[in-house]
């Protein structure tokens, strides 16, 4: 045998080492020369009769974490291409059985009468870990970097080599369907206790627990194949299973609102494979598999949740030639929620955190918020009492900005105003000199005027949060006109050290993420004020895809600051930016009726102490009119919601503000949560194709108003049925 | 076409549907062959004359299951020519197996047939049978399966029924009930089930709670709040009707229809067979119909289908002298009201199935007779016998006295 990827090695008793360690890659993955080489092995194994059986392992620090996404991504357009070369037929038969490949060869390991173990050191992902499932026993490292898991769904996939069927046979449905929606991975006790895996051994020690099993005449049959094999859950069609699979179908859709076609095929998959042997199983399997494969929305998640997204956080955007900066030491002013919040995830990161404050208590009142994230994780135990101490100390609470000096980066979180926040400057400068990088987290206001009072304007830049900051992933990364590559390298620096994802957006009035949110509160306010029931809004909205209606959105961010927001942009760009029925809604509920949000206890919902929020039953009559439900259209609610985003986007593209599609999608979908399965803003124009898209948006212009009124470029796009991905994307790759 | 026509009616009492029911001991078998061998026996019938018998039943599985029509046919003695065959169309089936019967007839096919219904609801658990809709996710999901509790809970949620609604209903359908077993007005149709010795077992429906009252009522907790919460159903009829806040459970056993062990049969017949059989033909089948309606709040079907089937008959709400829409659950009644604006005195005036109880495969059947019945003790001439049905369907059937 010539093999690449694996170390074969025989011992004495006639039990091969199978060493999987591919030559000049960082880990394994499951790739179509793999799956020959396997099947090459499997040949061998069976056939020589001095072999007794076969331990898997891993040469690397991990075993492995999946398939090569690059490959599947591209599954959909690879289809349609042989389909123009070969005909529906016989393209969709070579694509089942490139789609079905893994499934095949992981079942001949498992048939191929000889005994396999996995002996699995580090993480085991996906195809990585459905491979162990193939073989007869499972032997887990005991440490803190191994674990097994399933995560495909959460890019629009689901483990298609006989994951929906082994993880059924070995655990019962409903938590074998846990395991399959949710994607999460086990640590090794959890995997034990659950019956997935056979045995848990110190690291050192899992490949002679493997060969001792094989040489304790470990049996080469999987249960699912002895005779009187019963499933955990018995029969579908018993009682057990009526009380397992109508909740199972509703909790689906109550989870996934229908929006997630692999989260659905898992579903499916489980339901008529556990009512066949498992070869027919497998097969349906596949179907499903490759079924999942040619859609849109494993195509657009796997672009933008797992290869854009790896590109942005390795630093697709950083400055060729800029060296790497040192950030040991970060300076963060003003600790309110956001400054607190930027010192907790920054000492998190191992950096030693300045928090200044005007006083003393307004400091160390800012470090308290990081001791009660810190606590709070220490009593779910995912951090230890010494992580808590080592956290707190690197914090110093300060009013004095000489405590600044020697400060690598500061970030400044003080009050909203320009005056405050150029004095802010000064002061810190004072202290730090010009050199240092000096980042605003405003949210509001443009920072080529901010960064007109730092003595360098090039060293000036803007860094976004979003807010809770030590739960939001996404940070926007703003560059006023004079920003220079020093500063941009920094800043993107400072994000990957507190690993959340940046993208990088020119200065204009609300960036980025806040222009498209901005669109769908309003959008939310201007259905409730056509007449639209107001459960309708929200609930449809979350239909859409969007994580919270627009109702409880604005809730959240206080709808008193929307007024602000409706009177600034008036003063700002005149009387028409408004719509004069939004900004009626908006003051009635503040200035009529002082419902302000959550903050207040009642905004558009009322917060009944102790109870569950409800809608605010005076909505109906602050706006007059309802219309009947049954005669809205609510698909058409829906595309409203993502639509008047998307085109906004794409406005946002149209001027320069944000120049890489890839951007776009990925801060939609981490910094506002727009409908992940549509891939983002930008993809959500993509794939339904730019000149359905701009019909789309002149159909709702007409209907409802200039908002949906797609940016010149777009049309251009669309005569030609150009993408922005075409048009925009092939830009360097991850530096 | 050739007329069909009602020439008897029989059911059963209704026993309550749990092991302390009186007709717990009484077989699927027995309880179906004693509504036939009653239609035989006091109709002094030729069998040789029927040329089929078709039941409803929803749970055929166990001793219900293989054709239960034929074997009860056999089994009430009606002779080895007579077929018979079992439907099942959920809730509705023992009105289809009338239309079915009647069908049959008007199509010149058969001359004298049996339409009827059976279920054993304490020997053979509801939902036994398993199915494809509620559990496979190819259906389930695309059809927005609930159980028909939480729909029931939708459409007072969406209709604006309150809690105080459904159960002043349901207190109305037990005073009904009582007052119509206290004038005998369904004595031509119930015939006790006797043992083997001739020993009555039961002789009248056990469910009823002539004394419920709001107070009583009020004190029972909602029946599907934790399958709505819990089992995500809720979320499933907020997704199909998103105007719908939260769902508002009001339903529970009290203002839900019971769950009883009954049989019924129908002997319908055309003219000639009638005058062959010397029988005089008691009501005729004016028309009938169905429908598939939303299937995720399930049970509005009788409205659509009384639609259908007045226009298709040529007749308006108000041609109607009296309605029977099966309590499958307070608010399908209180919808079926709210949708045709009916005098609601026309509607069950005897009461219905949350006081006597719904024998799933049977109740259709019974409702014809209850309503032919009714017309007879009225001097009224036309009556509407319709029910809501899983997975979103309807029937309806108009019949009027000759």
């Amino acid at each position: 045998m010539n093999l690449t990827n694996f170390k074969f090695e025989k011992d004495s008793d006639g039990v091969v080492t199978l060493t999987w360690d591919m030559p000049g890659k960082p880990m394994n993955v499951l790739d179509a020369q793999l799956m020959d080489e396997l099947d090459a092995i499997v040949d061998h194994v069976s056939k020589d009769e001095t072999i007794k059986g076969v331990v898997l392992t891993s040469g690397k620090d991990a075993f492995c974490a999946g398939a090569d996404l690059t490959m599947m991504e591209g599954a959909g357009k690879q289809f349609a291409d042989a389909v123009k070369a070969r005909g529906e037929e016989a393209a969709m038969k070579e694509f089942m059985d490139q789609a079905g490949r893994g499934s095949k060869v992981f079942r001949r390991i498992e048939t191929c009468g000889k005994p396999w173990a996995a002996a699995v050191n580090g993480v085991a992902l996906g195809g990585g870990f459905e491979i162990t499932l193939a073989c007869h026993y499972r032997v887990l490292a005991d440490n803190a970097k191994t674990q097994v898991g399933l995560p495909e769904v959460k890019v629009g996939l689901f483990p298609g080599a006989g994951g929906t069927q082994r993880i059924p046979r070995l655990m019962a449905t409903p938590d074998a369907l846990q395991f399959l929606f949710k994607g999460d991975p086990w640590k090794p006790a959890k995997a034990k206790q659950m019956n997935l895996v056979h045995e848990v051994a110190p690291e050192g020690e899992i490949v002679a627990k493997a060969k001792a099993w094989i040489k304790g005449g470990g049996k080469a049959v999987a249960p699912w194949d002895e005779k009187n094999f019963k499933t955990p859950s018995g029969k579908i069609f018993s009682p057990m299973g009526m009380m397992i699979w109508p909740p199972a179908n509703a909790i689906y859709r109550k989870e996934t609102f229908d929006n997630y076609p692999a989260v659905k095929a898992i579903l499916k998959c489980v339901y008529e494979g556990l009512q066949l042997p498992v070869d027919q199983a497998l097969q349906v399997e596949t179907r499903y598999f490759a079924q999942i494969m040619r859609s849109k929305e494993a195509a657009a998640m796997i672009r933008s949740l797992f290869l854009s997204m790896g590109e942005l956080n390795k630093g697709a955007r950083r400055p060729k030639g800029e060296p790497k900066t040192a950030l040991k030491k970060i300076g963060v002013i003003g600790a309110g929620f956001m400054g607190a919040g930027i010192a907790y995830v920054t000492a998190l990161a191992g950096a030693d955190v300045v928090l200044i404050d005007r006083d003393q208590a307004a400091a160390d009142k800012g470090k308290a918020h990081s001791d009660a994230l810190i606590s709070a994780r220490v009593a779910k135990g995912r951090a230890k009492e010494a992580d808590k101490t080592a956290l707190l100390s690197r914090i110093k609470a300060s009013a004095d900005y000489n405590d600044l000096s020697g400060c690598d980066l500061v970030v400044e979180a003080v009050f909203e105003d320009r005056g405050v926040k150029a004095e802010t400057t000064k002061k810190a400068q004072a202290v730090l000199g010009p050199d240092v990088v000096f980042a605003s987290n405003t949210s509001t206001l443009p920072i080529t005027s901010l960064a007109s009072e730092a003595i360098k304007p090039e060293n000036f830049i803007g860094i976004h949060f979003f807010s809770p900051v030590d739960k939001m992933l996404l940070v926007e990364i703003i560059m006023g006109e004079k920003t220079g590559d020093k500063a941009l390298a920094t800043a993107l620096d400072f994000v990957r050290l507190i690993k959340k994802t940046p993208i990088v957006v020119n200065d204009t009035r609300g960036f980025y993420a806040n222009r498209c949110v901005g669109r769908y509160i309003a959008e939310g306010h201007l259905m409730l004020m056509e007449g639209v029931p107001p459960a309708m809004i929200e609930n449809v909205a979350r239909m859409a895809g969007m994580p919270v209606g627009p109702l409880s959105l604005n809730d959240e961010v206080a709808i008193d600051l929307s007024w602000r927001v409706v009177q600034a942009t008036k003063k700002d760009l005149g009387e028409q930016a408004v719509d004069p029925a939004q900004e009626e809604l908006i003051r009635t509920m503040v200035v009529d009726q002082e419902r302000f949000g959550r903050k207040n206890g009642k905004g558009f919902y009322d917060y009944p102490q102790g109870g569950k929020k409800k809608l605010w039953p005076g909505l109906t009559a602050l706006v007059g009119k309802q219309l009947d439900p049954d005669t809205i259209d609510v698909a058409e609610l829906k595309q409203r919601f993502l639509a008047v985003q998307a085109v906004e986007a794409a406005r946002t593209i149209a001027e320069g503000v944000v120049t890489d599609p890839r951007e776009a999608d990925v801060g939609s979908i981490l910094g506002f949560g727009f409908a992940p399965f549509t891939g983002g803003t930008i993809s959500y124009i993509d794939f339904m194709g730019t000149k359905a898209f701009v019909e789309l948006c002149d159909r709702l212009t007409a209907k409802y108003g200039d908002r949906f009124v797609p940016p010149p470029l777009l049309r251009d796009m669309a005569k030609t049925g150009q993408t922005f991905y075409g048009k925009f994307g092939g830009k360097a790759k991850a530096a | 076409m050739p007329d069909a026509f009602i020439y008897d009616a029989v059911r059963t009492p209704r026993g309550r549907g749990k092991e302390d029911g009186s007709l717990h001991e009484v077989s699927t078998l027995q309880l179906a062959a004693g509504s036939l061998r009653a239609l035989k026996e006091r109709n002094r019938l030729d069998t040789k004359l029927i040329d089929d018998v078709i039941l409803g039943c929803v749970d055929t599985v166990g001793e219900s299951g293989s054709d239960i029509a034929r074997a009860a046919a056999l089994a009430a003695g009606l002779g080895d020519q007579v077929p018979g065959v079992q439907i099942n169309r959920f809730c509705a089936s023992g009105l289809d197996a009338v239309n079915f019967a009647s069908a049959q007839v008007m199509s010149g096919q058969h001359e004298m047939t049996i339409g009827g219904g059976v279920e054993s609801m304490s020997r053979v658990g509801m939902g036994s049978e398993g199915g494809a809709w509620p559990v496979d996710p190819s259906i389930a999901i695309p059809a927005y399966f609930m159980p028909q509790g939480v729909s029931a809970d939708l459409i007072a949620t969406k209709y604006g029924f309150s809690r105080d609604d459904v159960d002043a209903y349901a207190v109305e359908s037990q005073k009904r009930a009582a007052q119509a077993w206290k004038e005998g007005r369904f004595s031509k149709t119930v015939v006790p089930v006797r043992d083997v010795n001739g020993v009555t077992i039961l002789d009248h429906d056990e469910h009823m709670r002539p004394d419920a009252n709001m107070q009583s009522l009020a004190s029972l907790k909602p029946s599907f709040t934790m399958m709505g919460e819990q089992g995500g159903f809720d979320a499933v009829a907020i997704q199909r009707y998103p105007e719908v806040e939260a769902i508002n459970h009001v339903h529970h056993a009290g203002n839900s229809s019971g769950i009883v062990d009954g049989a019924a049969a129908v002997l319908i017949g055309s003219a000639e067979a009638g005058k062959k059989s010397g029988l005089k033909p008691r009501a005729k089948i004016r028309a009938f119909c169905n429908i598939g309606s939303e299937p995720a709040i399930m049970l509005t079907g009788p409205v659509d289908v009384t639609k259908k089937l007045l226009a298709k008959a040529g007749m308006s709400i108000g041609d109607i002298d009296l309605f029977e829409v099966n309590e499958a659950f307070a608010s399908v009644v209180l919808r079926f009201l709210q949708a045709f604006d009916v005098d609601p005195a026309k509607v069950n005036p005897c009461g219905g199935a949350i006081a006597m109880g719904h024998p799933l495969g049977a109740t259709g059947a019974m409702l014809v007779s209850t309503a032919l019945d009714e017309l007879e003790r009225t001097g009224k001439q036309t009556a509407l016998v319709t029910l809501c049905i899983g997975a979103g369907m309807g029937t309806a059937t108009i019949i009027e006295r000759v």
